[in-house]
């Protein structure tokens, strides 16, 4: 019998065997990783990213290279807001913080800034966890730039770095997102909120793992400060959001993965997905992880393209949205769908069957109603 | 999704072509629509990059911001569009016929009819995709409440005349795309969705290249390799060739060609600034010149080809007969029209930033009616939408098997006869349930009896009704009120014309728990002031 694995020693050369020789692991951010959590069926997903392959070179390399990238215009924006944001040791943010969060804490007028740099993403971690409980002792303000978490994902680590944590004077934490997506008269698009309360409950949960190995735990407060430019300006407004839900939501998807060592452990051996071997190996390898594709991974995974057109290859009716696949019973291809509804496949008694062939009727009979009316404004 | 559009689709998928989702077209097409094709600075809140605008699709107008984050630049934007739509809109409010409208006399406090002008026909406007539709709202809102010199002499930078008009109308035709079946602003992509099921998702639905390729495929080639190249297909240089519809650009565009045309253009402008003579600043006006036409010709090669898809959904869409109710609703969007017409006429104030409870609260007492009254009408007016309520449950279609006569009891018995109908449908019919069915566009009702026979059997169903109004006064049904024995019927579960719910009370009888009337006789709410100018903003 062979022993079991560890993580750290056993899975992590095995992963560093997976991304191919020499290729440094891309590191999990935030963003991935809720978009990991909305669909936790995917197991192709959950290796590759736990693996830290560059799933982007990936699917270039398999020929359906992703579609993300970033303007320059938006990046230039998004930083020089958060450099405002942050100007003058972080006191508009403390500012925004004591005022829509902790409005009964004194002012604060002055905070700490601890030096959160060290070597490598471990070392970082450790001194933000550092960091955060002396100021969490020291009963003030605190403002941490950047901080560097880390959150056991199917069990392999991901660092995350959060726009800031703020320490408030009674000792809790709360994590700031700053965005720069307007938010006009007191409203931002909901889409993009959504978006940035669910990349911030992963920080939330990150920060709940660093507060939970102090000695005395800090409470990481569930409502998050969303910072975005106010109107059309510049200028920096906030909102609190509460990300109770997508915290549990998150948690409960996060628990759900399947061990990252146990979907290795299921590849065959010499499996690797560097991006510089030959397109049929890696396809080939790739195929043998299983993905749960739907359209939404369009707008969250560097993969989907690759991954849509081996759903439409194989006529899954998930690639016409996950509602379809559920009102369609055990019928999952299209080929499948259209021989039922069509009577020449199925079982007449399953009500769904009974339901496809009404509705094909229906059609039909419209369809050609139509046509004769089409037909008589013709001749008419 | 009923699994009739999920039937659609499967098919548009086993044949390559999309496949009718709809018989008729459901909204109102204008014979001259104004199509705007805007593009923005990505990052920037609503900063506009530029736009194709115009009614004539051989001759679209290009607008182009060269340098975005220039406020100047912005407004003369701003003012050139002005120029554009306004002419548009206000041709069509100087045509009125005379209408009909209810008021309450103030003096009674009856309701009244009084005679008012309505606007003969109203302009209509064309945006690519639905997040287009938010561009609008975005310029209505950042533009409506800027102040014009003439209206604030000491405005810091004071927006060019007719602007904070045209910030107006974007704003009601953004409120007004948000009411269900109205055609004043429509998004091509909701439009081509509504009509054809393709063998893609909804979301994939979004990209308007994708879904004319389906529609409409090149000779020879299935829907889906030509959306597919739609949507990802790049040339040499890494460009898309079927740019996105905006109003956001691809992140390539920017990187490669925008920015690098954009600093070249800073730099233009910075050597004129600094050229000492005239003979230097003729030349590098020269350069600057160049640049700006550089930009311009970047923006015309990534809205152009949407200019073109715009109007080739619009061919497609009109080959299909309009809808009977559409006009019906196209009217309500013409009273819309004139409304807000008239408020401008009035003097009144732009639209506030938030509306007040009692303005809400009609708003969307609005859109729930006109969510059932589009269901019903787009359901009378299209056999394959009534399949689906036929499928649902909520409507059955059949032929008369027999028709008694039979009277109601009192003093003068009117008609009451019990029609028989077999029907392969199974309505969810309870006991006395109300179906109606349409005579000569008039809704008549009925009443459910019973079924002959079991009900589910083999030849379907016998549904017993019986008819109670639209009969006429006699003792007798009038001629062609009842239907023959044979004739084919179609009866909905749903009423057909929407009779709103109770109305609300007027803004001065809303008691003040529910935003009524402020404790101040004479207080006059604050009039919106203008967004403070910022050094650094963006609009």
């Amino acid at each position: 019998m062979p022993p079991p694995r560890t993580p750290g020693t056993a899975l992590g050369p095995r992963l560093a065997e997976l991304r191919g020789p020499e290729v440094q692991p891309k590191a999990l951010d935030a963003r991935a990783l809720a978009a990991l959590a909305a669909n936790p069926g995917c197991r192709r997903r959950a290796l590759l990213d736990g693996a830290g392959v560059n799933k982007t070179a990936l699917a270039s390399a398999l020929g359906s290279p992703s579609a993300f990238g970033m303007s320059q215009f938006a990046f230039m924006r998004g930083n020089a807001f958060e450099a405002r944001v942050k100007a003058d040791g972080g006191a508009e943010l403390l500012r925004l913080v004591h005022e829509k969060l902790d409005p009964s804490a004194e002012p604060p007028t002055e905070a700490a800034t601890p030096d959160l740099a060290a070597i490598g993403p471990q070392g970082r971690a450790a001194r933000t966890a550092l960091a955060l409980r002396e100021a969490s002792a020291s009963g003030g303000w605190a403002l941490l730039d950047h901080p560097m978490l880390v959150l056991d994902v199917a069990g392999s680590p991901a660092f995350l770095e959060p726009d800031a944590v703020v320490v408030h004077p009674d000792g809790s934490w709360t994590v700031v997102e700053i965005k720069s997506f307007p938010m006009l008269d007191g409203a931002a698009d909901p889409a993009k909120v959504g978006a940035a309360a669910r990349q911030s409950a992963v920080y939330v949960l990150a920060l709940e793992e660093v507060a939970s190995r102090l000695e005395t735990p800090a409470e990481v407060r569930h409502r998050v400060l969303l910072v975005c430019p106010k109107d059309f300006t510049n200028l920096p407004t906030a909102a609190a959001v509460d990300v109770r839900k997508q915290r549990a939501v998150t948690r409960r998807q996060l628990a759900r993965l399947t061990r990252v060592e146990e979907i290795a452990d299921a590849l065959p051996e010499g499996t690797c997905f560097a991006p510089d071997l030959p397109r049929e190996q890696l396809t080939a390898a790739v195929e043998a992880l299983p993905a749960a594709y739907a359209p939404e991974c369009l707008a969250a995974c560097e993969l989907a393209f690759h991954c849509r057109g081996r759903s439409r290859e194989e006529g899954a009716v998930t690639s016409l949205g996950r509602s379809l696949r559920a009102e369609l019973g055990g019928l999952t291809t299209a080929e499948d769908v259209l021989a039922a509804a069509h009577g020449m496949a199925g079982d007449p008694e399953d009500p769904t069957v009974a339901a496809l062939r009404r509705a094909a009727d229906l059609r039909a009979e419209a369809l050609s109603a139509a046509a004769a009316r089409a037909e008589g404004a013709r001749c008419h | 999704m009923s699994l009739i559009a999920t039937l659609s689709r499967l098919e548009a998928v086993r044949t390559g072509r999309a496949q009718p989702a709809a018989t008729v077209r459901h909204r109102h097409l204008s014979e001259r629509p104004l199509v705007l094709v805007p593009l923005i600075t990505a990052g920037e809140a609503g900063a506009p990059l530029g736009a194709l605008v115009g009614t004539d699709r051989d001759a679209p107008r290009l607008l182009v911001v060269p340098q975005p984050r220039d406020r100047d630049l912005r407004f003369t934007f701003l003012a050139e569009l002005a120029d554009l739509v306004l002419p548009y809109v206000d041709a069509y409010g100087d045509v009125v016929e005379a209408a009909e409208r209810s008021e309450t006399d103030p003096e009674t406090g009856k309701r009244v009819k009084v005679e008012v002008d309505l606007c003969a026909n109203a302009p209509q406007l064309i945006v690519p995709s639905r997040t287009g539709i938010d561009f609008v709202r975005l310029l209505g809102r950042a533009m409506r409440f800027r102040r014009t010199a003439e209206q604030d002499p000491e405005a810091p930078h004071p927006a060019p005349p007719r602007v904070p008009l045209l910030g107006r109308w974007l704003t009601h035709f953004g409120e007004r795309a948000r009411v269900p079946g109205s055609s004043l602003l429509l998004a091509l992509t909701d439009l081509l969705a509504r009509h054809w099921a393709t063998g893609q998702s909804s979301v994939e639905d979004q990209h308007l290249g994708a879904l004319l390729a389906w529609i409409d495929p090149p000779e020879g080639e299935s829907g889906d390799a030509a959306a597919r190249r739609a949507e990802l297909a790049r040339d040499g240089d890494g460009q898309l060739l079927c740019p996105p519809a905006g109003p956001a650009t691809d992140p390539a565009f920017d990187n490669k060609l925008l920015a690098p045309a954009i600093e070249r253009y800073d730099r233009a402008r910075a050597a004129l600034a600094a050229a000492e003579d005239g003979l230097e600043a003729d030349d590098r006006f020269g350069d600057l010149t160049a640049a700006e036409r550089e930009i311009r010709a970047l923006v015309e090669s990534r809205t152009r080809p949407t200019w073109d898809a715009v109007w080739r959904g619009l061919d497609l869409l009109r080959e299909l007969p309009e809808g009977a109710h559409a006009t019906d609703r196209w009217t309500r969007d013409r009273w819309s029209f004139t409304g807000h017409r008239d408020r401008i006429i009035a003097g009144e104030p732009p639209q506030p930033r938030r509306d007040d409870a009692v303005t809400a609260a009609n708003k969307l007492a609005t859109r729930e009616r006109e969510q059932a009254r589009l269901d019903a009408q787009e359901a009378l007016d299209d056999p394959l939408v009534m399949a689906g309520r036929r499928l649902a449950g909520e409507a059955f279609a059949g032929e008369v098997t027999e028709v008694v006569m039979a009277y109601s009891e009192g003093k003068r018995p009117s008609p009451r006869p019990l029609v028989t109908v077999r029907t392969d449908d199974r309505p969810h019919l309870g006991e006395r349930t109300k179906v109606y069915r349409s005579l000569g566009g008039k809704p008549q009702a009925a009443e459910f009896v019973g079924y002959d026979g079991p009900e589910g059997g083999d030849h379907g169903n016998l549904v017993v009704l019986r008819i109670v109004d639209k009969m006429g006064r006699g003792k007798e049904p009038e001629e062609g009120s009842v239907p023959q024995k044979g004739d084919p019927v179609c009866f909905t579960l749903f009423e057909h014309d929407q009779r709103g719910g109770a109305k609300l009370p007027d803004p001065e009888e809303t008691p003040w728990t529910h935003g009524g009337p402020p404790g101040e006789p004479d207080a006059v709410p604050l009039p919106e002031q203008p967004d403070p100018p910022t050094e650094e903003d963006t609009l």
